[in-house]
């Protein structure tokens, strides 16, 4: 059973009838190519497939493509402002190294963007409470918790100036 | 694709919802947030030949507190009683942290999560402490069934497939109330191993005039204890009362063991949590002018 849908990802329109069946995951990735957003678990508990949906993190996994017809999706893809630019949180997951295998990196960033929204300041239990809802198979939490700390400096300083 | 083939329709109201329900009898199932059943119908372990998305039905939203009640939309997601809870429920604002994770709870209703009635979720021991009831619309009529009638069995209600369940009250504790609220996971975020939440009032005396002592995680449905709200009720709750209370409200559990926990672990912990609950419950009790 296919539906017609039209979303718009990382700002751009795309219209496409997908199969009922199919996650946003699968859609992204299989429809439009979109590979920045991991697939791990497909049940919701590893966070490797988090996405913005109206700005909101969410399981991109635990939702169907047909749900988002009318709706603003965005990705890993989206998330530096320019080819030569990276976003603070990027930058600062760059610097700490916050990441080994990437795996689990996009997910974590794409939430990470959503929570320094929410809270512009958090402390590190705030950060862990968050990063609880990711899978880090490499283990490397510890520069995860410094990499969003640092990209809180960076972003309130950026504010300042 | 995981899931095994299904028909989807997307309702508009809650109305076309209720009729699509009807005609699929037994066959379908309602998707809101998707939190369970998404998974479930990812790794087949539910199989429907429909599902009702009921995320388009404008009719189902909202989330309002009038004259101590709160009542939530179908559609008001676990995020939406967070962002409420913030300034106004410290209870509803540490209990809804323990649910799943942020972009879980983006997603998942609060109804959802409330009639899919897994046993070691929060909200449902919740709504069973607050007095609340869950309304659900089927073809031809609607009922109210409250939250001690509402829950039978693991994953298992009162409500059938037919039924719309279309919003939930909570009765908000009183003024001056006390609350207390702990579990045990494994991880953050993870189904608890046993909860234990407890609301207290006095009144001018300093005697409990209203006590709500519930567990989940430690069997089938959350539960109320009668025998610790009984040790409680017309006393004051003195430090050794709350004690006594807490061990006759564990020993009435029966909980079931299994790969995450014994039973004997359960009944164990879950008497030190309803001592740390009532005591934090009565430490936040004020009385009465």
């Amino acid at each position: 059973m296919k539906r017609a849908v039209r979303v718009k990802v990382n700002g751009t329109d795309y219209g496409r009838d997908v199969d009922v069946r199919s996650t946003l995951a699968d859609f992204l990735r299989e429809d439009l190519d979109l590979t920045g957003t991991h697939v791990g678990c497909e049940h919701g508990v590893c966070g490797a497939c988090t996405v913005l949906l109206d700005g909101a993190p969410v399981r991109s996994c635990l939702m169907l493509a047909a749900q988002t017809d009318g709706h603003e999706v965005a990705t890993i893809e989206g998330v530096a402002p320019s080819a030569d630019e990276l976003h603070p949180v990027q930058e600062a997951f760059w610097a700490k190294h916050g990441l080994q295998c990437g795996y689990c990196t996009p997910g974590i960033i794409m939430s990470a963007c959503a929570f320094l929204e929410e809270s512009p300041t958090p402390t590190d239990g705030e950060i862990r409470e968050m990063l609880s809802g990711h899978l880090c198979r490499c283990t490397g939490y510890h520069f995860i918790v410094e990499s969003i700390a640092e990209a809180a400096r960076a972003m309130a300083a950026r504010r300042k100036a | 694709m995981k899931p095994a083939p299904f028909e989807y329709f997307a309702a508009s109201s809650a109305a076309d919802a209720v009729d699509a329900l009807g005609r699929f009898g037994d066959e379908a199932k309602v998707l809101a947030g998707g939190q369970s059943l998404i998974p479930m119908l990812a790794l087949r372990l539910a199989r429907p030949s429909a599902l009702v998305d009921i995320n388009r039905c404008g009719d189902l939203e909202g989330l309002t507190e009038s004259g101590g009640t709160l009542t939530v939309g179908a559609l008001a997601r676990q995020r939406d009683l967070e962002r409420w809870a913030r300034p106004r429920s410290p209870l509803f604002q540490e209990v809804l942290a323990s649910v799943a994770h942020a972009p879980i709870r983006n997603r998942g209703t609060v109804v959802g999560n409330l009639v899919h009635a897994d046993p070691a979720s929060e909200l449902p021991a919740l709504l069973l402490c607050l007095d609340g009831e869950v309304t659900a619309r089927r073809t031809g009529g609607e009922r109210t069934v409250p939250a001690d009638k509402l829950y039978l069995a693991p994953l298992t209600t009162s409500l059938e497939p037919v039924d719309l369940a279309t919003k939930a009250r909570f009765t908000l504790p009183p003024d001056g109330a006390g609350w207390g609220f702990a579990e045990v996971a494994r991880r953050h975020g993870d189904f608890a191993l046993v909860g234990c939440i407890a609301v207290l009032v006095l009144n001018g005396g300093g005697a409990v005039s209203h006590a709500r002592l519930g567990f989940f995680g430690v069997g089938g449905t959350p539960v109320r204890s009668a025998a610790g709200e009984a040790l409680l009720l017309g006393r004051e709750p003195t430090a050794g009362r709350c004690v006594e209370a807490a061990r006759a409200a564990a020993a009435a559990l029966s909980p079931d063991g299994d790969i995450h926990a014994s039973a004997r672990y359960r009944k164990t912990v879950a008497a030190t949590l309803a001592e740390r609950v009532l005591a934090a419950a009565v430490g936040r009790c004020r009385r009465p002018a």
